[in-house]
């Protein structure tokens, strides 16, 4: 997935330019440039046609529990041609060309090259590659997997396309200043199975952890976006959405299974938690297609990690919300009620959303997510209810899936704001969000920008 | 009572503040343009303007439009005079049984008015939220695209006496 740590676009603050300093210092001193000559005896790169066709299909599941795809390839743009924008907190990246177009792509690569790019962020051409691509991850990737996406990539369509250099503030744009991050956030490893844990325990924590890159998203970044591993996977920023905490302090009224996890990994959807939206529609979409043992594999894991106690451990829950319809779910319903702004987006809620989210509607696979189990209206920020209030949820063209309206032309900033403040006292029993008119604000603003 | 701009006139209503604009245009005001389709803002059959962009009037309470300017596809033209964008779907034959076409002339609207040179895919992509049952998708996009080869060329003609 995309890089986190996005929504933050505060000025650096002097915490920040002392960091900034010493990592220029230090990438200096560490001197990024010493694996240059690691390249001059490098083999020649594997023809096309050299490839087994059982390895190319096995990287091609690979690469979709990777998510290659989703930041190495531009909106309607060819399929892995890079050029997709990531804004990080430096400044923007553009996604690389990884097809095995010989002057754009990486066609020239070997499979050593690839192997140590994905294992240690440095290419062909011996430069440490930004860690927005996840090398903190793929380095626990088997050799043998790396293999097999090799495999995958250089026989895809070479594609000849030159992305947008990147925009990044100083000391960002100085690439040995990568080096002094490596040296302080990431280290070379490989995944040792734990074996008090089951092998579908083991392999999801290896996919999970190493070529899921779940951590990207799902992790809090630091300022100089390195992921807080004290807090891994306790819930991060990607682009302007919130990426849940996959742990403990997971925000889900009903505590997830492995197969309510599975569903939604699966199918994008789990009815009692709701609807994949954002940046992980392209995830949901990439691990309908891999072979379901994996997909079963990570839910194993990530519900362990939800609940460390034991697979048998029940997290207490909100007891109201466990067999909750909307109308049972309200708990707060009628004590917070008063305010003007309340009123207003029960007024909205009622003419513009109560058609389909009531209750009463029969218990179908189309019937919408109830209100009080969804993650966005229980999370800890307002950002994914209000992306999903102004652009709604739509299925990928000619695929079935669940579709809301989005509202960005029915309704003001204002009233979207009143209707997210309804909806967060009306179906939670959460304390009440403090931003939601700035973020509204933003995301709408956001929208156009993408037009 | 609420008062509502359809059209550029104002209409004081007198309705329970949630209820749809939809209903208020048909059973209020006889402007049965705007039609009834699914009634969950899913067909788009409904589609009006508000403030310049697309919005479904079925799921639109009218509380939330005091202020706000409204037009639907009466507002547009008549039957002996229609607008650019009625003419470019009589033209194309784009309505078979029409129940959907004043929903779509008035989302193509807010985009051209928006976007007057907007490319295939943007229409499309524009367009994408508003279903036709008989399938003459293919006439509407062309309708939409002369249409706004048809607003373009206006354009010009409007501004040529400033530049001669």
């Amino acid at each position: 997935m995309r890089l986190a740590g996005t929504a933050d676009k505060k000025p650096m603050n002097a915490r920040k330019i002392l960091l900034a300093a010493a990592l220029l210092l230090a990438g200096v001193i560490a001197g990024g440039c010493a694996d240059r000559t690691r390249v001059a005896a490098a083999p020649a790169p594997a023809q096309r046609t050299s490839f087994d066709a059982a390895l190319v299909a096995r990287g091609a599941r690979l690469a979709a529990i990777g998510n290659c795809a989703a930041c190495h390839t531009q909106p309607g743009g060819k399929a892995f041609a890079g050029g997709l924008p990531l804004s990080t907190p430096f400044g923007t990246i553009y996604s690389t060309n990884i097809t095995p177009d010989p002057d754009t792509g990486i066609g020239r690569w070997t499979g050593e090259e690839f192997l140590r790019a994905m294992h240690e962020g440095i290419d062909r051409g011996g430069r440490h590659l930004y860690p927005v691509f996840p090398y903190d991850h793929f380095t626990l990737v088997t050799d043998d997997d790396v293999a097999a996406i090799y495999a995958f990539i250089m026989t895809r369509d070479p594609v000849k396309a030159d992305v947008p250099a990147n925009r990044l503030t100083f000391p960002a744009r100085f690439r040995p200043a990568i080096a002094a991050w490596k040296a302080l956030y990431f280290a070379r490893g490989v995944y040792r199975p734990d074996p008090s844990r089951s092998a579908e325990w083991n392999r999801g924590a290896y996919l999970a952890e190493g070529l899921g890159h779940c951590g990207a998203c799902h992790t809090p970044h630091n300022a100089l976006g390195a992921e807080e591993k004290q807090r891994d996977l306790g819930g991060g920023d990607v682009e302007s959405w919130h990426a849940s905490s996959l742990t403990v302090t997971s925000p889900a009224p009903v505590p997830w299974t492995a197969d309510q996890l599975f569903d939604y990994l699966r199918g994008g959807r789990e009815v009692k938690h709701g609807i994949a939206a954002g940046p992980m529609s392209p995830v949901v979409h990439d691990l309908a297609g891999v072979a379901e043992n994996d997909v079963r594999a990570i839910a194993v894991y990530i519900a362990s990690r939800m609940r460390p106690e034991g697979p048998d451990a029940q997290k207490p829950g909100n007891a109201l919300f466990a067999s909750a319809r909307p109308e049972e779910a309200g708990s707060s319903s009628g004590t917070r009620r008063g305010t003007a702004s309340l009123d207003e987006g029960e007024g909205i809620f009622i003419g513009a959303c109560a058609t389909c989210h009531s209750a009463g509607l029969a218990a179908t696979d189309r019937q919408p997510v109830a209100l009080g189990l969804t993650t966005s209206i229980n999370a800890p920020d307002p950002r994914n209810a209000v992306h999903i209030t102004l652009e709604g949820l739509w299925p990928d063209p000619g695929e079935r899936g669940a579709l809301m309206p989005g509202f960005a032309g029915e309704l003001s900033d204002g009233q979207v704001a009143a209707l997210v403040d309804y909806l967060r006292a009306r179906f939670t029993d959460k304390p009440a969000w403090t931003d939601v008119p700035e973020r509204v604000r933003e995301i709408r603003q956001g929208m156009r920008d993408e037009r | 009572m609420i008062d509502l701009d359809i059209n550029g006139r104002t209409h004081a209503i007198d309705a329970d503040p949630s209820t749809p604009l939809l209903y208020v245009l048909r059973d209020h005001l006889a402007l049965s343009g705007a039609k009834f389709g699914c009634g969950l803002g899913q067909c788009g059959a409904c589609t009006v303007m508000i403030d310049g962009q697309a919005a479904f009037s079925c799921v639109t309470p009218i509380s939330v439009l005091p202020g706000r300017r409204i037009k639907t596809v009466e507002g547009l033209g008549t039957v002996d005079n229609p607008g650019p964008v009625q003419r470019a779907f009589i033209e194309e034959q784009a309505a078979q049984c029409g129940y959907c076409i004043a929903g779509m002339i008035m989302r193509a609207q807010a985009l051209l008015e928006k976007n007057p040179a907007p490319s295939d895919a943007e229409v499309r992509r524009h367009m994408m939220p508003n279903l036709c049952r008989c399938g003459t998708h293919m006439r509407i996009l062309r309708a939409v695209g002369r249409a706004a080869g048809e607003m373009r060329a206006a354009a010009a003609r409007d501004v040529k006496p400033a530049k001669s």
